[in-house]
């Protein structure tokens, strides 16, 4: 059973999921006066599921995220102020201009990757700052997120797989919204839970409410432990819905009014205050004072990036190649023995072993000779196949069987 | 000194680098128990270990994306891709996210994306290529593509601690079939610098890898007719050494590029317009270029052999150009 949460924790998630809707709110207002250069993309009612898995790593801990991920920038300590001038492409936020929306990163501090627009190539860089992270000694989790989109991409496959056989500290969320685009979940992949699809990789999963801030936090939180346990990676599948478009340009006709009056009744803010109210964690008196502290925050923090220059046009030629020493230190923080990593140390016979050949099972629960015994152990089962088939199956898998111990025979 | 091959020169350089510093590590398709399917990681896993010679799935999307994240932390990982054909599987996290990040928020990608390229071992049109160009196109990589065992073992050191990320090229047909004497331990070749080959006055040669020892070939050839051709080895493609193309020319007046890549989009369309640009006036002649044809790269040997440049396309090509 879960740990119960603090008060405190319930009110920070709180204060997220606010702060980053007020940020978003504040940002729908700056598009309005044109003063957002490019798209402007919400994660309006998918608040919990940035705030609610970031919120479960350390500070140490690495973390990318995807263009709706705002609140898990927020967590993280990004400023709101960079949230906005990256949208306003202002020479003071973190790309200096370069680019815009959550396109930025700090690897120095906050330990925040850099997402691209095309979706899935988040998922092996993770897997390669888990497997750097776990090779210096440092004990970090990386964790990414993925929409019901993304995960049809090819190196969301090569990705998780890889990861998988790496057995890397790292969190793959799955943010399904039930869109891609204009294309719904069903269109897109023909399984119930996306989260069925770790399954194939030999990737432990879970599924949860996306829209129950508690329940996200309580499951990333379990994920990310045994991540760090060295039972990674995890893959989690929040289930919430794209209130918005895709972007503020997309009035999202093609979603069926009746779906959009479900998931609006399932507001993860509302649900979260309600919570809150009735555990008497917070008061009418105490949610003001959120709010007054949140728009103070933001009024500032708004100022600054209106009055932040546009880049100079000139700057547009700098910083294609890092010029060395001058322009980076890359330096590796070693929390363990170099020693264990360099020779004689390190050394090891260059051979496979595999561990327990032999003792696989086939699906018909017969002996499946060639097998990697190292994954779980086929369960014998004794309930009947499913109905369509399953007066048929037992005689065919006999004749199978057959065949193939013929044709071994006739190898010999 | 000892005689060394192109390989064991690619080989002593991951080698010793990975001696030398605990951060480089190499990933890729049986690099580790195996030894890289061309042998240049032999040795590496029994002597560094599981955790920095890295055996992955066949995902080369993966093995990029993994050794650009690995880079983030300090680590300078080495990509192997099995043949350099593969790198395309790889195409958009290379060019997209690895090339531009050091631009667009400052986080520079200490990887090297190394692997076996190039034609003449009859490898058919998916184990052949020279993909060079793509990733010269690519703003935020660097490019090198060496000639011999000393400037492979040196270039690859030289990209190992480069801070950016560098494509390493490995002409196969070079592998074995080069031999050279290199200086025993560390030295490093700079990138961005081309190689004078061969002195001479009447043309220039721009040439690299496979190719710039045909050209040399051909250049003896031309001597015993009169023809004194200057031989440049570019060894890096990005960033491009334009000032000793351009300083050779304004010598010779005339210039031939000679390149196993295909013609169009190739590297000598770029240096013929770096030479228009800065010295049209010394020109006496045409750029001309001896390159492979416009086409996939055929699998049967006469057919490939009609697809690639060798000495006889060079010798007729520089005695056109000799004429003006």
């Amino acid at each position: 059973m879960a740990k119960a949460l603090t008060k405190q924790q319930h009110l920070d998630l709180y204060y997220y999921m606010r702060l980053n809707r007020a940020v978003e709110d504040t940002m729908v207002k700056l598009f309005r006066q044109n003063k957002i250069v490019g798209g402007l993309y919400s994660s309006l009612g998918q608040e919990a599921v940035s705030v609610g898995t970031a919120f479960a790593l350390e500070k140490k801990d690495w973390l990318a995220p995807m263009i709706r991920n705002i609140g898990a920038l927020l967590v993280k300590g990004v400023p709101p102020r960079d949230v906005f001038m990256q949208h306003m492409a202002k020479y003071d936020s973190p790309t200096k201009g370069k680019d815009g929306t959550s396109h930025f990163g700090d690897l120095d501090n906050l330990h925040i990757v850099s997402p691209i627009s095309m979706l899935g190539d988040l998922i092996p860089v993770m897997t390669g700052v888990a497997m750097a992270g776990r090779y210096l000694g440092h004990k970090i989790v990386a964790m990414t997120w993925i929409g019901d989109g993304g995960s049809s991409t090819g190196v969301f496959h090569e990705g998780l797989n890889f990861a998988a056989t790496q057995k890397a500290p790292f969190v793959l969320v799955l943010e399904n919204n039930l869109w891609a685009y204009s294309t719904p979940v069903k269109r897109q992949v023909p399984v119930e839970n996306l989260a069925d699809r770790a399954k194939a990789y030999g990737v432990k999963s879970f599924v949860v409410d996306g829209n129950d801030v508690a329940a996200v936090f309580t499951t990333a939180r379990e994920a990310v432990e045994l991540a760090r346990e060295g039972e990674g990676p995890i893959l989690i599948e929040a289930k919430t819905f794209r209130r918005m478009g895709h972007a503020q340009h997309d009035p999202a006709e093609y979603v069926p009014a009746e779906m959009k009056k479900y998931w609006e009744e399932r507001d993860p803010i509302s649900r979260h205050k309600k919570f809150l109210f009735k555990e008497k964690l917070l008061d009418e008196k105490g949610k003001k004072e959120i709010d007054a502290k949140i728009s103070a925050l933001l009024e500032k923090e708004r100022d600054f990036a209106e009055n932040s220059p546009f880049p100079p046009a000139e700057f547009a030629e700098h910083g294609v190649y890092c010029t060395g020493d001058d322009c980076h230190k890359i330096r590796a923080k070693w929390e363990r023995p170099i020693a264990e990593v360099t020779p004689p140390k390190s050394g090891v016979p260059a051979v496979w072993t595999v561990e327990g050949f032999g003792s696989g099972k086939g699906s018909g629960g017969g002996s499946a000779p060639i097998h990697f015994g190292d994954t779980v152990k086929h369960e014998q089962k004794e309930e009947a196949a499913p109905s369509n088939n399953g007066a048929k199956s037992p005689a065919k898998k006999t004749a199978k069987k057959s065949v193939i111990a013929t044709a071994r025979k006739a190898k010999r | 000194m000892a005689q060394v091959t192109f390989l064991d020169a690619i080989k002593q350089a991951m080698y010793e680098e990975m001696e030398r510093d605990p951060t480089v590590v190499l990933i890729g398709e049986d690099v580790g128990v195996y030894g890289g399917a061309f042998k240049t990681s032999e040795g590496l896993l029994a002597k560094f270990g599981w955790e920095r010679v890295i055996d992955t799935p066949i995902s080369e999307s993966a093995i990029v994306g993994a050794a650009c994240g690995m880079s983030y932390l300090g680590l300078r990982p080495i990509a192997e891709m099995q043949f350099i054909d593969f790198i395309v599987c790889a195409f958009n996290q290379i060019t997209n996210f690895v090339a531009k990040g050091h631009y667009l928020w400052n986080a520079p990608a200490p990887i090297v994306i190394r692997g076996p390229a190039g034609g003449g071992v009859h490898g058919g049109p998916f184990h052949s290529a020279n993909p060079e160009m793509y990733f010269v196109h690519t703003p935020g990589l660097k490019v090198i593509y060496p000639s011999t065992p000393y400037d492979a073992k040196g270039l690859l050191k030289a990209a190992i601690r480069d801070n950016n990320p560098v494509l390493f090229f490995e002409h196969k047909f070079l592998y074995r079939r080069i031999k050279e004497e290199i200086p025993e331990g560390d030295y490093v070749v700079p990138i961005g610098k081309a190689a004078v080959r061969r002195e001479g006055k009447h043309l220039t040669i721009v040439s690299y890898a496979a190719m710039m020892h045909t050209s040399l070939e051909a250049a003896d050839e031309l001597a015993k007719e009169g023809i004194e051709a200057e031989v440049i080895d570019l060894r890096t493609l990005m960033p491009l050494d334009s000032d000793t193309i351009v300083e050779s020319v304004k010598k010779t007046n005339r210039c031939l590029v000679v390149h196993e890549d295909t013609k169009t989009g190739g590297i000598a369309g770029e240096i013929a317009a770096i030479l228009c640009e800065r010295a049209f006036g010394h020109l006496d002649g045409p750029l001309m270029r001896v390159t492979a044809l416009d086409t996939p790269v055929p699998y049967s040997p006469p057919l490939e052999e009609y697809f690639l440049p060798n000495k006889e396309k060079v010798l007729h090509a520089a005695r056109e150009l000799a004429k003006y």
